[in-house]
C-alpha cells in the first residue's frame, strides 16, 4: 500500500502539565502502563502501514521517543523520528517533513489517539474514492467517569457536548461541512453551492473529528505550500479542503501520478491505476462528477476534489489523550470496557496483575484495575479502578481508587488516594489524603497532608 | 398508564374523538394572492383557468373527494361571482358526501387574510387540509392525516404537517421544472419535525445558516434542496387562531411558516410528511403550468387524468399519450404529434402540425399551422400557415394568417393578431391595458387588480365583443399589426430577468448556464475566509461587506435622529407644561429603552434639546442668550444630571456642545467657555471631564486630515474653542 504514516506525536503539551515533564513527553505518558504512542503504532502495525515518521515537537523529547520506539518496536517498524520545533502547529509540522514525504498519499494520525478503528481502513476508503482527504469521524466520547461524579467536579472536565459540526452527504461517505473550535458555537454556515450539488446534508454533532485524516500528498503538500496562513490540520487545512471541494484550487492534474508511475514499476503502478478507475466506474458518479461536468456535457468546467468520511461505529473506541480527564478517562476504559486495546497485544504478558508483585494479607485488587510488574503492596489495602505502575511500593491499608500511579512511586501507610494521578518517582509520605489531585514526577508529599483538587509539582529549576 | 396520561391531558385527547364525530373538513383558497397569471387573472380567475380543458379547482376538488375530505369550504376573494357562479352550475353541488360551501370575501388580500376570515365564522372544527384551488394531487391522505394525528396525541404543539415530495436538487431542475425558487429545508430525520424553511432564496447569500440552538436541540439535521413543497397543509384548527392572533401574518409559508420556527415561546411545531409514489404540485406560475400540464397527459395524476375527469365527453387515448375528443374534424393531412390533446369541436386544417401541444373546444385550426409545446384554449381562431411555440392562447383569440407567436407568448382573451405578424419572445398580450400603478408588493397588486379591474372583464365577457372591438381597434392597432387588437404589456422593470424564469418556453441553454454562473458568482463573493478567494472575489465581497455596514450605521443613525427628536418633544412638553423633573426623567429613560439607546445618547439628546431651547426663547444678544441658557441649565440640571453617570457621558455632552456650537446654532460659539464654565459650576461636568476632552481634541487635529475641506473654517472655530478652554482651565 504506497502509503505513508505522518504521527504527529506532540511534545510537552500543556494541557497535562503537571503530567507530563521533559522526562516525560506526552507520547511516553503512560496509558495502561505502555506509552500513550503505543496504541497508535500498534494499530498501524495491525494494519501492515509499517512506513513510518513519528514527528516530536522537541529534540529531547524526540530522543525520548525515538529512544522507546527502536527499543519496542525494533525490526517491526519502519519508523523514522523527526523533530520539529515546538508550537508551528500541526500543519507547520507536516510543512516541516515535507520533503520526507513521497508516497501518492500520506495518513495523518494524532500520536495521543487511542482507538481501535483500524487505519487500515481509513486508507482504504480514501483510496477506493480517489478523494483528496479522507477523515475519520467517531462518536463523541463520554467524558468524565462512568461510575462516581467525585472526579468529574475538576474545571478541566469538558462538558459533554459537541466537537464538532459536520454535514455528510447521504450515504455518509462524503464530507460537506465541518466546523471546529470557536466556530461550533456560532450559527452554523453552509454553502448552498456544496447542498445544491448533493441535494440533501445531514448536519450531525454528534460526532468527532479523531484527528485521523489520509491526504493525497501532491495535494497537501501544494496547499500547505500555498496557503502558509493554515496553521493547523484540524482547524485549517481540513475545513479549508471541505469548503472548497466544488471550487478546487488545488491543481488535481493527474502529472505528478504518471511520473511516479513511470518511474516506479510500471505494471504494479498502472495496475493500481486501472484498479481505482474501475472502483470509480463501478459506482454511480458521485455529486462532484455530476458538478464538475457542465450541463452542456462539454469538458469539465471546474474542478472539484473529494473530502470523504470513514464513520467509526459507534461501538468502536476511539478517544484522544489531550486533557488530563481525558487521560483518567482512557486510563479507566484502556482496563475496563476496552480491554480488548490490551488483550490484541502480543508483547509481555501484561495480566491485570502483573508478574513478580507482592501483595500483603487481606489486600484486594479489584476489577478493572492494573497492576504492574514488580510492585508491592502491604496489608490491608484496597486498589478499585485504578492503575498502579511498575516497582511502585505501596504501604499498608492504602487506599487507591480512580487513579492512575505510575512507575517507582513509593506510598507509605494510610494514605488514601482517590481520582488522583501521580507521576514517577513519587513520594508520598504516611497518611497523605489525595483527592483529585495531579502529583507531577519525583514529588515528595509530606506527611499526613490533604489535598483536595490541586496540582503538585516540583517548581522547575 | 396510557389511559390516565390520555386522561390527564383531556383537551389533547378529546380531540381525536371529536375529529371522529366530525367531518373532514379543507380549505381551498381559490385566489392564489399573486400576479403571476396576470394579464389572463385580469378577466378570470386563477382556478378557473383551464389545466388540459378542464378548470383548475376541479382537479382539487376531485383529489379532496377522493381523499375522503366531506365539506369544502371555498374561500374567493377575486372574480369571486365566477367562481361561484362556475360551483354553482357544477356537478360538485350534486355530490353525495361532499359538500362545498362557498366563501366570499372582497377585501382580503393575502392568504392571512382569509384564514381570518374563515375563523369568524366559526366553521371549521378540528383538523383540516389546508390546500390552494391550484394544487393538482393524487395522494392518498389517509396515512399523512393519521400521523398528524399521533402526533398531536402526544405534543399538542404539534399543529401542522406539511407534505413535501422529492425532486431532483440542483437550482436548474428547480427552475426549469416548475419555475419555482429553490427551497431549502432543514429536518429532523427522526421526527421529521421542519426546522427550517427558507425559499425567497436570495441570490446574494452564498450561505445557509443553521441557528445554533437548532444543532444543540437535534443532534442530527438534514439540509434539504431536494424537496419539493407542495402546498398541501394539514392544519390543526389552532392554526386558524394563530393567524387571528398574529394579524401580520399574510402570506402562508413566508409568514406563517416562518414566523412558527423563529417563534420559540409558543413551541409550535411543524412537521413534515414525505410522498413518493404519488403526484403533488401546485401550479405557482406559466411554467409549471406548462410542466403540470405535461405531468397530467402523461398520466403522472392518474386518476385525475382528462378522459377519466371528463367522463361524458369521451375523450379517447390513442397511441403515444394523444387525446382525442369525439366530434374533432381533422384533415388526412394534418399531424398529430405526440401528447397532444384536442378538444370537442375542434377543427384542423390540411397539413398542419401539432406537437405537444393541448387545443380546447371548438377551435378552428387552419392550413399548414404549426403548434409545439403550446396551450390554445376554447373557441381560438388560428388562421392558415401560423407558427405558435410555446404560447398560451386564451378563450376567442384570432389569429389571421401568417401570424408567429415566438416562445414564451401568452395572449389574454381575444386578442387579435394581424396578418403576418411576428410576437416578439415572452410577450404578454392583452385587451386590456396594464395597469399603470406598479406596487412591488404581489399581494396588494392583486388586490388592487380584484376591486378595481374585475368589474369591466366580466362586462367584457357577457357583453358584446364587438362594441368592445370597435373600441380598442383604433388604439392597439399597431401594436399587433393590421387588424390586431390587443396591448403588449410592457415588461416593468426587475421583471425583465424574471420573464423567462415562469414562462412556458423552454429555458434555452444559455440561460441556465446563466443561472449556474450566477449562483456560483454570488457565493464566490461570500465565500468566507478572503485566502479562499480569487483576487476579485475578495475586492467585491469587501466592498460587499463595507455597504452593509454602512446601510447598519445609517440605520443606527436614522434611529438616533429619531429618538432625539423624541427627546427633544418630550423636553419642551415638560417644559411648557411644568412636568416635574422626576418624571420628565422617567419618560426619557422609557424612550431610552424603546430606541435601545445609551445612556450616553440620552444626555447628549437631552443637552442638545436644552440648548435648543434656550436657543429659540427670544435674545437679542450674546448674553442675553447666555442667561438664557443658564436659566435652562439651572432649571434642568437635575433631569441632565441624572444621565451623567461617568466622565465618557460628560465628554458626550462636551462634544455634543461642540456639534451644536459649530453646526446647529453657531450663536453659541462665542459663549462656548462661558457656558462650560457654567456647567462646570453647576456640577454637571467635571474637571476630568473637560481635560480628558480637551486632550482628544488636541490629538484629534492631527488625525482628523480628511477634513481638508472643512479646515480653513473648521479648525480655526475648534482652535478657537480650544483656546477658550485652555482659557477656562486655566482660570479654573
Amino acid at each position: 500500500m504506497d502509503f505513508q504514516v505522518v504521527v504527529l506525536a506532540g511534545g510537552t503539551s500543556k494541557n497535562l502539565t503537571p503530567l507530563v515533564s521533559k522526562e516525560v513527553p506526552k507520547p511516553l505518558l503512560p496509558v495502561a502502563n505502555r506509552p500513550v504512542l503505543y496504541y497508535v503504532l500498534h494499530q498501524l502495525e495491525q494494519s501492515n502501514l509499517k512506513d513510518l515518521i513519528v514527528v516530536v515537537e522537541g529534540k529531547d523529547a524526540a530522543l525520548l521517543v525515538g529512544g522507546w520506539i527502536s527499543g519496542t518496536f525494533v525490526d517491526r517498524l519502519h519508523v523514522e523520528i523527526a523533530a520539529v520545533p515546538e508550537d508551528i502547529g500541526s500543519a507547520g509540522a507536516i510543512r516541516a517533513i515535507s520533503h520526507h514525504l513521497t508516497a501518492k498519499d500520506i495518513l495523518v494520525v494524532s500520536g495521543d489517539l487511542v482507538s481501535d478503528v483500524p487505519p487500515g481502513a481509513v486508507a482504504a476508503n480514501h483510496r477506493r474514492h480517489d478523494a483528496v482527504v479522507t477523515a475519520m469521524l467517531c462518536s463523541v466520547p463520554i467524558s468524565g467517569p462512568s461510575e462516581s461524579g467525585s472526579s468529574g467536579g475538576k474545571d478541566k472536565t469538558k462538558k459533554p457536548g459537541r466537537y464538532n459540526i459536520i454535514g455528510l452527504d447521504p450515504g455518509k461517505q462524503f464530507l460537506l461541512h465541518i466546523a471546529t473550535g470557536a466556530e461550533i458555537e456560532k450559527d452554523t454556515r453552509l454553502q448552498k453551492r456544496i447542498l445544491r450539488a448533493v441535494g440533501e446534508m445531514e448536519i450531525r454533532s454528534d460526532l468527532m473529528d479523531a484527528h485521523m485524516y489520509a491526504f493525497k500528498r501532491s495535494v497537501l503538500q501544494e496547499v500547505l505550500d500555498q496557503k502558509d496562513t493554515l496553521q493547523s490540520l484540524k482547524q485549517d487545512v481540513l475545513p479549508y479542503l471541505v469548503r472548497s471541494q466544488l471550487k478546487s484550487e488545488a491543481l488535481l492534474n493527474r502529472i505528478p501520478q504518471a511520473e511516479e508511475n513511470g518511474n516506479e514499476k510500471v505494471s504494479s503502478g498502472n495496475n493500481q491505476v486501472m484498479v481505482s478507475q474501475i472502483l470509480a466506474n463501478a459506482s454511480t458518479p458521485s455529486f462532484h462528477d455530476l458538478c464538475s461536468v457542465s450541463h452542456d456535457g462539454s469538458a469539465p468546467i471546474r474542478k472539484t476534489h473529494k473530502c470523504c468520511a470513514y464513520i467509526a461505529s459507534s461501538s468502536s473506541y476511539c478517544v484522544r489523550l489531550n486533557s488530563i480527564q481525558a487521560f483518567m478517562d482512557i486510563n479507566r476504559d484502556v482496563t475496563g470496557e476496552a480491554d480488548h486495546l490490551l488483550s490484541n497485544t502480543i508483547s509481555d504478558q501484561n495480566n491485570i496483575v502483573g508478574p513478580s508483585t507482592k501483595l500483603g494479607t487481606k489486600t484486594t485488587v479489584g476489577p478493572h484495575c492494573m497492576l504492574g510488574e514488580g510492585s508491592e503492596m502491604g496489608d490491608k489495602c484496597q486498589v478499585k479502578r485504578s492503575v498502579i505502575g511498575r516497582h511502585c511500593r505501596i504501604g499498608s491499608h492504602v487506599k487507591v481508587v480512580n487513579s492512575v500511579v505510575m512507575n517507582y512511586v513509593t506510598i507509605g501507610d494510610g494514605c488514601i488516594i482517590q481520582g488522583s494521578v501521580i507521576c514517577s518517582n513519587v513520594q508520598l509520605q504516611e497518611r497523605v489524603v489525595l483527592k483529585d489531585c495531579q502529583v507531577g514526577a519525583g514529588f515528595v508529599v509530606t506527611a499526613g497532608s490533604e489535598y483536595k483538587g490541586e496540582s503538585l509539582a516540583r517548581k522547575e529549576k | 398508564m396510557g389511559a390516565q396520561k390520555k386522561g390527564a391531558t383531556a383537551r389533547v385527547s378529546e380531540d381525536p374523538e371529536e375529529l371522529a364525530r366530525h367531518p373532514l373538513q379543507a380549505i381551498l383558497l381559490a385566489d392564489s394572492f399573486t400576479t403571476k397569471f396576470r394579464p389572463i387573472t385580469l378577466e378570470r380567475p386563477k382556478v378557473l383557468l383551464p389545466l388540459v380543458n378542464i378548470p383548475m379547482i376541479d382537479y382539487t376538488l376531485a383529489w379532496l373527494e377522493s381523499a375522503g375530505v366531506e365539506e369544502v369550504f371555498v374561500f374567493c376573494c377575486a372574480h369571486s361571482k365566477q367562481v361561484i357562479d362556475y360551483l354553482e352550475s357544477s356537478d360538485w353541488p350534486s355530490q353525495p358526501n361532499f359538500l362545498v360551501t362557498t366563501i366570499e370575501s372582497h377585501n382580503s388580500i393575502s392568504a392571512g387574510d382569509a384564514l381570518r376570515l374563515i375563523y369568524e365564522r366559526h366553521v371549521i372544527h378540528g383538523d383540516f387540509v389546508l390546500i390552494s384551488g391550484d394544487t393538482v394531487s393524487n395522494m392518498s391522505l389517509t396515512q399523512a392525516l393519521q400521523e398528524h394525528k399521533e402526533r398531536r396525541k402526544k405534543d399538542a404543539n404539534a399543529i401542522m404537517t406539511m407534505v413535501v415530495k422529492q425532486s431532483k436538487p440542483s437550482p436548474i431542475t428547480q427552475q426549469s421544472r416548475l419555475g419555482t425558487d429553490e427551497l431549502f429545508m432543514a429536518i429532523n430525520p427522526d421526527t421529521k419535525q421542519l426546522l427550517c424553511y427558507e425559499d425567497k432564496a436570495e441570490y446574494s447569500k452564498g450561505f445557509i445558516s443553521l441557528d445554533k440552538t437548532l444543532i444543540a436541540d437535534n443532534p442530527s439535521i438534514v439540509l434539504h434542496n431536494d424537496k419539493q413543497d407542495c402546498y398541501i397543509d394539514i392544519c390543526s384548527e389552532e392554526v386558524l387562531s394563530l393567524f387571528t392572533d398574529n394579524f401580520d401574518y399574510q402570506h402562508l409559508r413566508r409568514h406563517f411558516v416562518k414566523g412558527l420556527l423563529v417563534d420559540d415561546i409558543m413551541g409550535y411545531k411543524i412537521f413534515t410528511h414525505e410522498i413518493h409514489s404519488s403526484y403533488a404540485a401546485r401550479i405557482d406560475n406559466f411554467r409549471s403550468y406548462d410542466t403540470i400540464s405535461k405531468d397530467i397527459i402523461q398520466r403522472w395524476t392518474y386518476p385525475f387524468v382528462p378522459d377519466i375527469l371528463c367522463g361524458n365527453s369521451a375523450i379517447k387515448v390513442e397511441r403515444q399519450g394523444t387525446y382525442r375528443a369525439s366530434e374533432v374534424t381533422l384533415s388526412r393531412s394534418a399531424q398529430i404529434g405526440p401528447f397532444t390533446v384536442i378538444g370537442q369541436g375542434t377543427k384542423i386544417g390540411n397539413d398542419t402540425k401539432i406537437f405537444h401541444s393541448v387545443i380546447g373546444e371548438g377551435c378552428t385550426i387552419g392550413s399548414n399551422v404549426t403548434i409545439e409545446g403550446s396551450y390554445i384554449w376554447n373557441n381560438v381562431t388560428i388562421e392558415d400557415g401560423c407558427e405558435l411555440r410555446h404560447a398560451i392562447v386564451c378563450d376567442g383569440v384570432i389569429m389571421k394568417s401568417g401570424a408567429v407567436l415566438e416562445p414564451g407568448v401568452v395572449f389574454s382573451f381575444k386578442v387579435v393578431v394581424g396578418q403576418q405578424f411576428v410576437v416578439p419572445a415572452y410577450s404578454m398580450v392583452s385587451l386590456l391595458q396594464q395597469p399603470t400603478q406598479q406596487d412591488s408588493d404581489e399581494e396588494l397588486e392583486y388586490a388592487d387588480s380584484s376591486s378595481g379591474n374585475v368589474e369591466l372583464p366580466s362586462a367584457k365577457l357577457n357583453g358584446d365583443i364587438t362594441s368592445d372591438l370597435s373600441e380598442t381597434r383604433h388604439g392597439p392597432t399597431s401594436e399587433l399589426g393590421t387588424g390586431g387588437v390587443g396591448y403588449i404589456w410592457s415588461i416593468f422593470e426587475g421583471g425583465h430577468d424574471e420573464e423567462w424564469r415562469h414562462s412556458v418556453a423552454p429555458i434555452t441553454t444559455d440561460k441556465l448556464a446563466k443561472i449556474m454562473l450566477d449562483k456560483d458568482e454570488d457565493e464566490e463573493l461570500l465565500t468566507q475566509d478572503g485566502n479562499v478567494l480569487s483576487p476579485s472575489g475578495e475586492l467585491k465581497s469587501d466592498s460587499d461587506g463595507n455597504d452593509s455596514e454602512d446601510d447598519d450605521n445609517e440605520g443606527s443613525r436614522d434611529d438616533y435622529v429619531s429618538f432625539e427628536k423624541e427627546v427633544e418633544a418630550t423636553f419642551l412638553r415638560a417644559v411648557h407644561e411644568n412636568v416635574k423633573v422626576d418624571h420628565a426623567i422617567l419618560e426619557v429613560n422609557a424612550l431610552r429603552l424603546s430606541y435601545n439607546m445609551a445612556s450616553v445618547d440620552c444626555a447628549g439628546a437631552i443637552f442638545y434639546s436644552m440648548m435648543k431651547l434656550a436657543v429659540e426663547s427670544p435674545h437679542s444678544s450674546s448674553s442675553e442668550l447666555h442667561r438664557n441658557a443658564a436659566d435652562v441649565i439651572t432649571t434642568w440640571q437635575k433631569l441632565l444630571k441624572s444621565f451623567l453617570h461617568d466622565i465618557d457621558e460628560e465628554i458626550e455632552v462636551i462634544l455634543k456642545f461642540e456639534e451644536i456650537c459649530l453646526e446647529s446654532a453657531k450663536e453659541f460659539s462665542p459663549l462656548f467657555a462661558q457656558i462650560l464654565h457654567l456647567l462646570y459650576d453647576k456640577d454637571i461636568l467635571e474637571e476630568d471631564a473637560i481635560l480628558r476632552w480637551a486632550d482628544e481634541k488636541e490629538g484629534a487635529d492631527e488625525s482628523d486630515k480628511v477634513f481638508v475641506q472643512h479646515a480653513e473654517k473648521f479648525l480655526q472655530v475648534r482652535n478657537e474653542l480650544i483656546m477658550f478652554i485652555r482659557v477656562c482651565i486655566w482660570l479654573l
